[in-house]
């Protein structure tokens, strides 16, 4: 029986469940520090000709924030409810390769921490500190990045960072995909699966095969800055505009990776606070997988322009428009589920509404975009960053948060204070909205993105201050959040197995459930168990012992070659790369040779 | 497949794993090859394609690595009938197959930089090295996995028992053999 | 690897009903027809008449190949639809993205 205190049993934990607390923390930790990070942005932009933050620091604030929330906050954050819920709505006792898992949450971890450490190290690099961060931008356009124009460490750190992120990521995506196929409870066809089971599986065939066209934009730039390869360099006929291709074949399917998950939070929470089953089911998770394909045939638009020429510009923006389609159909498919219910306001379901409305208005101005000559006047304005900020923070942030509320009581056995939640997310909602809705009239004044001042002019003093205000505003939700968080380990409502009146197989057991998950893997007959068959879901006891595997530190230690194989190329020392290979070899051949049964 | 674990679809875990990767893997390749398509011809300076590149030579690899996935098979046959004999002497087969494609490679590879062709040279240094080098890297991992595999074998702890695990040890392989189809054909018959 | 007692059988391998194994004789005339396939795509290369044609021509042949390694040495053929599947779709997608990106630098053109 292994030892389910202390840090060592952290350590080497391979438990889905306290995977999952442990990218959520992780994760939510990096989303304070992008948080920071916007709000010394705004507070930059809070008056024109502001010299508060320098250029060069406040590029790599906007590269950091960029990269963190996208990569160290919202994945990992979704990836957190994969882990720590999708077993438990298939009915599994964990997911295929619990080792695999541990794998993927150090290696994030460490990733995270090696490209934070940026912040840090510059004096290791001759610079000061706060100056070698990545500063080239989230999307880190060539030749811009190229060695000549950023000859510090930043984007070094930065594409070594990523390289070492892409491997958690591709090694979570392979998991879900084996867990949701060939591990789900008997009776539990593929129609029957929880819809935020069914958009894991479609992000997780997402990630599996956008990552590895960044991992190979990210070499050939490797490439370029470290062995004088030209991959983006005219100098020897090489172009620029592939580093734009390349990344964005994988940057839209990874905003796709970005919004499906809290669509799939979206699509279990409205149903059980309206009481009535998500209207048209079927249709909801074509669409989600609809999404996923067509997400592939759209990437150019984001290089309306970049001079593709009229056809390229017409198939992609008709594309762009197409994929408007499935995602409406979804939108309706929800207000039909509330249609009729039994509406109950919890602060789980107010995030969710207000994802609705908020992801409405971001897919509006992404409709605005589809089309080539409107975004000629959009692009690399701060329209876009309206655009992106409520899909981000209005769909996937709000959706996040809903699911954070929801499935609070079951990961810790009490529920989040519900008036404090209802604080948190009403200043929430007006925060955004002020944060967020001025930057399409910024934008359409002329504002270009990725500027640290802009001159009194231009106009837009006063709304990049309502701006501020509005980020600040979602700072001090925040803080009522945290609040709540710490309040509730110790005075939270204690939640039985189903606070909610859930449908789904996750509410048929203790809140936390116990270790082994289901005393007997129940048989389900329907999408809602339940709600349909309640008396045959219930848990009667273990029978017998229940086989748990033991924790391993194999996975950790493989991760830890990691950063110390990017190191190395980073520090221009050729023995970093022998060790760090070592490591990984040696936890790589003693994972596969240990014993372990699932 | 596997005792008393209820599995959906009733296929070994492993194995949609190792499916999963080798799609995901299609993708890595395809944007490697990609590259290389769309700068074909545009270097500025030589050394060009027909300059270096030496189709009786790799020719031979190509033959020696199709060999190979034929040695391959013939091992996982082997190791499910538990011929245990046999099994070792078609690993051992492969891996030598392997190690012969990778000498090749390095011969090749010097033999280019000899005549002035390198990373940084042209596009097509840059593109071939990368593209050619990345299945490379491939093959070497594919042949410290068929040793580890012929250790364990010569130890006595492969068996038949093991199928699933030398089925996918030859899927990975005749996965790099299939790329490299599609980089003998586009990088060097269509130059 | 044998320490995955969770996923072996204690018995000798024996192939499950409807999914018979092919013989080492099937496995041998594989390899000698992607042994004659290569002769092939080699004299297409080398003899001028065939110039031509020699890009579909080795497309075609270098498909085949690729087609009978995965279906009969990849054992798919045999196997469970939901490889297929599994490999099949970022097959496709890799080919598309693949003849997107073509199309976007000019090495494929609509005349």
């Amino acid at each position: 029986m292994s030892e389910r205190t202390g840090w060592k049993s952290w350590l080497t934990t391979v438990d889905h469940k306290r995977i999952g607390l442990l990218y959520f923390w992780t994760a939510f930790g990096f989303f304070l520090v992008g948080g920071l990070e916007a709000l010394l942005i705004r507070t930059q932009l809070a008056r024109p000709e502001n010299h508060l933050i320098s250029a060069q620091t406040y590029n790599q604030l906007f590269t950091m924030h960029g990269t963190t929330m996208v990569f160290l906050a919202l994945m990992p954050l979704s990836v957190a409810l994969f882990n720590y819920i999708v077993p438990l709505q298939i009915g599994a006792r964990d997911v295929a390769f619990p080792r695999l898992n541990a794998f993927s949450y150090w290696v994030f971890l460490l990733g995270g921490l090696f490209m934070n450490l940026s912040w840090f190290v510059g004096p290791l690099f001759h610079a000061g500190t706060l100056s070698v961060a990545p500063n080239g931008g989230w999307f880190g356009y060539a030749n811009l990045t190229e060695r000549q124009y950023s000859p510090g460490p930043n984007i070094d750190f930065w594409l070594l960072g990523l390289q070492i992120l892409g491997v958690a990521s591709l090694a979570g995506g392979f998991n879900f995909i084996v867990t949701i196929l060939n591990l789900r409870a008997p009776g539990m066809k593929m129609m029957r699966l929880p819809v935020f089971s069914w958009m894991t599986l479609v992000t997780s065939f997402l990630i599996i095969t956008a990552f590895p066209v960044i991992t190979v934009a990210l070499a050939f730039l490797m490439f370029d800055r470290f062995f004088g390869t030209h991959f983006y360099l005219t100098s020897a006929g090489g172009d620029p505009v592939l580093w734009q291709h390349l990344f964005w074949i994988f940057g839209h399917p990874e905003v796709y990776i970005l919004i499906l998950p809290a669509m799939g939070v979206v699509s279990e929470v409205l149903p059980t606070f309206s009481r009535k089953p998500l209207f048209g089911y079927t249709v909801v998770v074509y669409s989600g997988v609809l999404i996923g394909f067509l997400g592939w045939g759209v990437w150019s638009h984001h290089m309306f322009s970049v001079g593709l020429g009229p056809i390229a510009d017409s198939v992609f923006s008709a594309t762009t428009m197409l994929i408007a389609v499935p995602t409406g159909v979804k939108i309706f498919n929800w207000i039909g589920t509330l249609w009729g219910g039994q509406i109950r306001f919890t602060t789980a379901m107010l995030f969710s509404l207000g994802f609705i409305a908020m992801f409405i208005i971001g897919g509006l101005s992404g409709v605005s975009h589809a089309s080539p000559p409107a975004d000629l006047q959009q692009t690399d304005t701060y329209y876009v960053v309206a655009h992106i900020h409520y899909v981000l923070f209005g769909g996937t942030v709000l959706g996040l948060f809903s699911g954070m509320y929801y499935w609070w009581p079951k990961m810790t056995g009490r529920k989040l204070s519900e008036p404090l939640g209802q604080v948190h997310f009403w200043l929430t909602l007006v925060g955004m909205n002020l944060a967020f809705f001025p930057m399409h009239l910024i934008g359409l004044l002329g504002m270009p993105r990725r500027i640290y001042t802009y001159p009194a002019e231009l106009g837009v003093g006063n709304l990049n201050l309502v701006s501020t205000v509005g980020a600040f505003l979602i700072a001090v939700a925040l803080l009522v959040f945290i609040f709540n968080l710490w309040r509730t380990r110790t005075r939270g409502e204690i939640a039985g197995n189903d606070p909610w009146g859930g449908a789904t197989l996750e509410w048929s057991i203790p809140s936390p459930p116990p270790v082994h998950n289901f005393d007997a893997i129940p048989t389900v007959h329907g999408r809602m168990p339940l709600w349909s068959e309640p008396e045959k879901m219930k848990q009667h006891g273990p029978v017998g012992h229940m086989h748990v595997p033991p924790g391993s530190i194999w996975p950790f230690v493989a991760a830890c070659g990691l950063p110390l194989l990017a190191s190395s190329l980073l520090t221009h020392r050729l023995w970093l790369v022998f060790v760090g290979g070592a490591v990984l070899l040696v936890g790589i051949y003693r994972w596969a040779f240990e014993p372990f049964e699932v | 497949m596997s005792t008393g674990h209820h599995t959906s679809l009733g296929l070994d875990s492993r194995k949609i794993a190792f499916w999963a990767f080798i799609g995901s893997e299609c993708l890595l390749f395809g944007s490697l090859i990609s590259t290389y398509l769309v700068y074909k011809g545009k270097s500025l300076v030589g050394p060009y394609p027909h300059d270096v590149l030496n189709i009786p030579f790799t020719s031979f690899s190509t033959f020696d690595l199709l060999m190979s996935s034929l040695w391959m098979v013939l091992a996982l046959a082997a190791v499910q009938r538990n011929d245990m004999k046999w099994a070792k002497v078609w690993l051992l087969g492969t891996a030598l197959g392997g190690l012969i494609f990778l000498g090749g490679q390095v011969w090749e590879f010097s033999h280019f930089v000899r005549e002035g062709l390198t990373l940084h040279t042209n596009l097509f240094g840059a593109t071939f090295f990368v593209l050619t080098g990345t299945h490379g890297l491939h093959v070497a991992v594919g042949v410290l996995w068929l040793l580890t595999l012929l250790v364990r074998a010569l130890q006595g702890k492969l068996t038949s028992a093991n199928a699933m695990t030398v089925e996918i040890t030859g899927l990975y392989w005749h996965f790099v053999d299939v790329i490299w189809i599609v980089i003998f054909t586009l990088v060097y018959l269509i130059q | 690897m044998s320490a995955d007692s969770a996923h072996s059988d204690s018995s000798p391998h024996v192939a499950p009903a409807g999914h018979a194994h092919p013989g080492a004789a099937v496995y041998l005339r594989i390899a000698v027809i992607l042994f004659m396939l290569t002769v092939l795509e080699v004299g297409i290369f080398y003899v001028p008449a065939f110039h031509p044609i020699l890009v579909p021509a080795l497309l075609i042949l270098s498909a085949i190949k690729f087609t009978l390694v995965v279906l009969f040495y990849m054992h798919l053929k045999m196997d469970s639809k939901i490889f297929t599947m599994i490999f099949g779709g970022p097959l496709l997608l890799a080919t598309a993205v693949m003849i997107g990106l073509c199309f976007l630098f000019g090495v494929l053109v609509i005349r």
